[in-house]
């Protein structure tokens, strides 16, 4: 859980697909490290898939929301469609140059090209670029007001 | 009908509760409302912010207040 309640509603949900394959868990390696960064907050594409409306409503009100696909199949796409959650900013990892294969030995450069690659597609001025959180809610993962 | 409102006691989330509560008293629902501020318990509901809505177990809104109409469709279907 975030706390949109007092960032202003622009903390950015971040959902990965998360795939088998070295292009899904880039995917859920730039998600998590762009938590940790304080971009954004990852959040459950399963919960979505599984029709659970705790996560599918916050997908349909969070401010900012991205995807970030393995690869052109596109299953995180494909889920938020099925739960008539609007795409905001949408990336696949296959189109940033990076092959798919069976590799998930992840390299330092590919995980650093994604999260860049991100933070472009959702602040297109580059604000996240530069280590700046997205969101303005600083509360360290408490609730708060 | 069953009512929580999540949230950790934030502006919000009481003008959340108060216009849950106005909502009720005009449509003449009875029903009963529960606010829930523990962490944890918020964190079941699967929702990625605060304040936030959960009628008969559906969540219906999440990080924003609703509008008394939004309720009052809600508690009437």
């Amino acid at each position: 859980m975030t706390e949109t309640c007092c960032g202003g509603g622009s903390n950015v949900m971040i959902l990965s697909c998360s795939g088998g394959s070295n292009v899904g868990q880039l995917s859920n390696q730039a998600a998590v490290e762009l938590t940790q960064e304080g971009f954004g907050k990852m959040f459950c594409l399963a919960g979505i898939g599984g029709q659970l409306s705790g996560f599918v409503q916050s997908a349909k009100d969070v401010p900012k929301l991205v995807v970030i696909d393995g690869c052109r199949i596109g299953c995180g796409r494909a889920i938020l469609k099925q739960a008539h959650v609007l795409l905001s900013h949408y990336l696949v990892v296959t189109d940033e140059g990076i092959e798919k294969n069976d590799d998930v030995n992840l390299k330092r450069a590919d995980i650093d090209r994604i999260k860049e690659a991100v933070r472009r597609k959702v602040n297109p001025n580059l604000a996240g670029a530069f280590g700046l959180p997205a969101g303005g809610c600083t509360c360290g993962g408490r609730p708060c007001c | 009908m069953d009512i929580k409102v999540l949230g950790p006691g934030c502006p919000k989330c009481k003008q959340t509760e108060s216009i849950i509560m106005d909502a009720l008293a005009e449509a003449g629902v009875a029903a009963n409302v529960e606010k829930v501020t523990d962490v944890m318990k918020i964190a079941g509901y699967g929702v990625f912010g605060t304040p936030a809505v959960v009628i008969d177990g559906e969540v219906k809104i999440v990080g924003k207040i609703p509008k008394k109409e939004d309720v009052l469709s809600w508690i009437k279907k």
